[in-house]
C-alpha cells in the first residue's frame, strides 16, 4: 500500500507564505494498493493537484472515499478533471443523509446545480458510479477491502479502514471524541458515560493494530474548551486514540487554516518534550502535502 | 372501514409533533449555544419525535448490533447535531392541532401518555431495574397510546364514531376502534414499532397492554399497571372512559392491589408532575 497526502487542511484552504511547507489545500489523500488499484479518501482541494498527475496516465481507473460531505471535504470535487474525459471511471462512495434523505449522488450533485456550477453533473463524460454505504459496510476494491465506521462529527461522517495484504489503514475523516453532555449528578450521568463507554470499545476494537492512523488534530489541547461540539479532536486525543488502539503510527492533519509551518512545528516540538517519558507510544508526524508513506 | 397496514406508516411519516416540542426545536434551532440537554429533554417528551428518530436510528441503514432505545443512546451514536436536525425536520412538518377534528383533546392525550411513562419509569426505580432497561419502560408508557393519535388525526370523523360507541356500549376504546377500523391502537401501535424495527419489548408492550392472555412481559405488565394508575389519577385523559379493574394476573405480579401500588411506588405524583412541568400545559 502506498499512501500520499495531498491536502492536509481543514475548513478552508489556506494558501500563502506561510503554509508553503505543510500546504494549505483541504483533505485528500490517496491510497494505491498493492495491486496498483487507486483508492481517493475526500475530494477537498489537494484532489486538483492529484488530478493534474491522473492525467498522465489515463483512462483513470479509481474509487472515491467520502469521510463526509462538509465542504472542506467535497470542495474539490468539481474540479476533479478525470470526470470530464470518457472512458474514466469513478465509483464514489460515501453516507447516506439522514435528514433530508438524500444518497450520496444527490447531496454531491447539488454542488453542480446550476447556481454553484456551470456544468451539471449529469453533463460529464466519465463513467461515474455512486454507492450510498451502509454502516459497517465493506467494499472490496482489487485486493483490498475498505470497511466504514461512523465518528462523531456534526454531521454523518465516516471513518474508512483500508486492508490490504496484511496492512491497515484507518482514516478517521472528522472526529471529535465523545463527552459526557450531563453534569455527573445528572440522572442521566452514568447512563451516558456508559453509552460513550460502549461506542469507544467498538471503535477501538475496529481500528485496532492498524499500521497507519491519520487522524483529525484540528486543535491543541489549549484551544480545545472554545471549540468543544464543532467536531475535531485535539494532538492529544489522538495520541490517546492510537494508543488505545496500539496504532503502529499516526499522523495528524486537518490542521487550523491559521496554524503557520512554524506553529506545526512548535506543536511537533511540544508533543516530543511532553510524551517523550511516556511509554507505548506510536510512531507520530504532522501530515504535509505531498507526505508519502509506503507499507 | 378497513385500513390497510402499509397506509398508517406512510400516514405516520408524515405526522407532526405536539405544539410544545415543536416550538421548543424550533427555538432552541435558532440558538447556536442551546444546550444539548434540553434538546434530549424535548424530544423524550414528544411521542412523534421520538418515535421518528428511534425509527431512523435503528433502521438497517446503521450497522448496529444493539437496539437504541433512547435518545441519548442516539445522540452518542449518530452525534447531537444530526438529532437536532432530525428534531427540527420533524417541527417542520407542522404541529399537532390542540383538538382533533374528533373533538379529541391532544394536550389531555399528550398528559395521558406522559404520566403513564413517568409512572412506568418510577416502577423501575423502585424494581431496581438497570437505567439502560429502563428506558424501555418510559418509552413503552408514552407510546403505548400511539395508535390513538393516528386516528385521531388522520380519521377524526370515524375516530369521533369509535369514541362514542365505546361510551353507549360501554367497551374499551380499543374494542370499539376494532369495531370501525378492523384494526385497534394496539396493533397500530405495535405495527410501526415492528415495521421500524424497534426493541422487540417495545414492541410486545404497546401490542399487549390490554390483553392479559399468554405470557406477558414484565415491561408489559408495567405499562398496563402504570395507564391504569394514570387513569385512577385523573391525569390527562386517554380517549377511554371506562377505566378497567388491574387483573389478577398483574396485581399478582406486584404482590398487592392498585392501591397497594401506589402506596409502594412513593410519591408518583411529584414524579409526574416533574413531567408536566417540563411541557407546561
Ligand atoms: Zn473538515
Ligand atoms: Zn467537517
Amino acid at each position: 500500500m502506498k499512501i500520499k497526502f495531498w491536502g492536509v487542511r481543514g475548513s478552508i484552504p489556506s494558501p500563502g507564505p506561510k503554509t508553503i511547507r505543510y500546504g494549505g489545500n483541504t483533505t485528500c489523500i490517496t491510497v494505491e494498493t498493492d495491486d496498483g488499484r487507486l483508492i481517493i479518501l475526500d475530494g477537498g482541494t489537494g484532489i486538483y493537484s492529484l488530478a493534474q498527475t491522473l492525467l498522465k496516465r489515463l483512462p483513470v481507473n479509481c474509487s472515491v472515499f467520502i469521510s463526509h460531505t462538509h465542504w472542506d471535504h467535497i470542495q474539490g470535487l468539481p474540479f476533479f478533471i478525470p470526470f470530464f474525459i470518457p472512458k474514466n471511471k469513478i465509483h464514489i462512495y460515501g453516507a447516506f443523509d439522514p435528514v433530508y434523505e438524500r444518497s450520496i449522488k444527490d447531496v454531491l450533485g447539488r454542488q453542480m446545480e446550476y447556481c454553484y456550477f456551470p456544468v451539471r453533473e449529469s453533463e460529464l463524460k466519465a463513467d461515474i458510479e455512486y454507492t450510498t454505504l451502509r454502516e459497517r459496510q465493506t467494499v472490496e476494491i482489487g485486493s483490498a477491502k475498505v470497511t466504514n465506521i461512523l465518528m462523531n462529527h456534526p454531521v454523518l461522517n465516516f471513518g474508512y479502514k483500508i486492508e490490504c495484504n496484511g496492512k491497515s489503514l484507518f482514516f478517521t475523516g472528522d472526529n471529535e471524541p465523545l463527552y459526557n453532555i450531563y453534569d455527573p449528578h445528572h440522572d442521566y450521568y452514568e447512563e451516558y458515560e456508559s453509552l460513550i463507554a460502549d461506542k469507544n470499545t467498538i471503535l477501538l476494537n475496529f481500528i485496532r493494530g492498524v499500521d497507519v492512523l491519520i487522524a483529525d488534530s484540528a486543535y491543541t489541547t489549549h484551544e480545545y474548551p472554545a471549540k468543544k461540539g464543532w467536531g475535531h479532536g485535539t494532538f492529544d486525543s489522538c495520541i490517546e486514540m492510537a494508543k488505545k488502539a496500539e496504532a503502529k503510527s499516526l499522523y495528524f492533519t486537518h490542521h487550523e487554516p491559521l496554524r503557520s509551518d512554524d506553529d506545526l512545528d512548535a506543536v511537533y516540538r511540544q508533543l516530543q518534550e511532553q510524551y517523550s517519558a511516556v511509554s507505548g507510544m506510536p510512531q507520530y508526524a504532522v501530515a504535509y502535502e505531498g507526505l508519502e508513506i509506503e507499507l | 372501514m378497513g385500513i390497510k397496514r402499509q397506509e398508517i406508516a406512510d400516514m405516520v411519516e408524515k405526522m407532526p409533533a405536539f405544539p410544545h416540542s415543536v416550538h421548543r426545536v424550533l427555538d432552541l434551532a435558532s440558538d447556536i449555544n442551546s444546550d444539548p440537554k434540553e434538546l434530549v429533554e424535548i424530544i423524550e417528551h414528544d411521542p412523534v419525535m421520538i418515535l421518528k428518530i428511534l425509527k431512523l436510528v435503528n433502521s438497517a441503514y446503521f450497522g448496529l448490533s444493539q437496539k437504541i432505545t433512547s435518545v441519548n443512546h442516539a445522540v452518542v451514536y449518530i452525534g447531537l447535531n444530526t438529532v437536532k436536525n432530525l428534531a427540527l425536520s420533524t417541527a417542520a412538518i407542522g404541529a399537532l392541532p390542540k383538538r382533533t377534528e374528533a373533538g379529541f383533546d391532544m394536550d389531555a392525550f399528550l398528559l395521558h401518555s406522559l404520566s403513564t411513562a413517568s409512572i412506568a419509569k418510577l416502577f423501575t426505580k423502585k424494581m431496581n431495574i438497570q437505567s439502560k432497561e429502563s428506558f424501555d419502560y418510559f418509552l413503552s408508557g408514552l407510546l403505548h397510546d400511539f395508535g390513538k393519535v393516528v386516528f385521531a388525526h388522520f380519521m377524526p370523523v370515524e375516530f369521533q364514531k369509535a369514541l362514542l360507541i365505546a361510551k353507549e356500549k360501554e367497551i374499551s376504546l380499543f374494542e370499539a376502534e376494532s369495531e370501525i377500523f378492523s384494526i385497534n391502537h394496539t396493533e397500530v401501535g405495535s405495527l410501526l414499532a415492528e415495521r421500524w424495527q424497534l426493541p422487540s419489548n417495545l414492541i410486545e408492550a404497546l401490542r399487549s397492554h390490554h390483553c392479559l392472555e399468554g405470557d406477558r412481559l414484565l415491561v408489559t405488565d408495567v405499562v398496563s399497571a402504570a395507564n391504569r394508575i394514570s387513569k385512577e389519577l385523573r391525569i390527562g385523559h386517554s380517549g377511554n372512559n371506562l377505566v378497567e379493574k388491574l387483573p389478577e394476573e398483574i396485581t399478582g405480579r406486584f404482590g398487592t392491589d392498585i392501591d397497594g401500588i401506589v402506596g409502594a411506588l412513593g410519591n408518583v405524583k411529584a414524579e409526574i408532575d416533574k413531567a408536566m412541568i417540563f411541557i407546561n400545559l
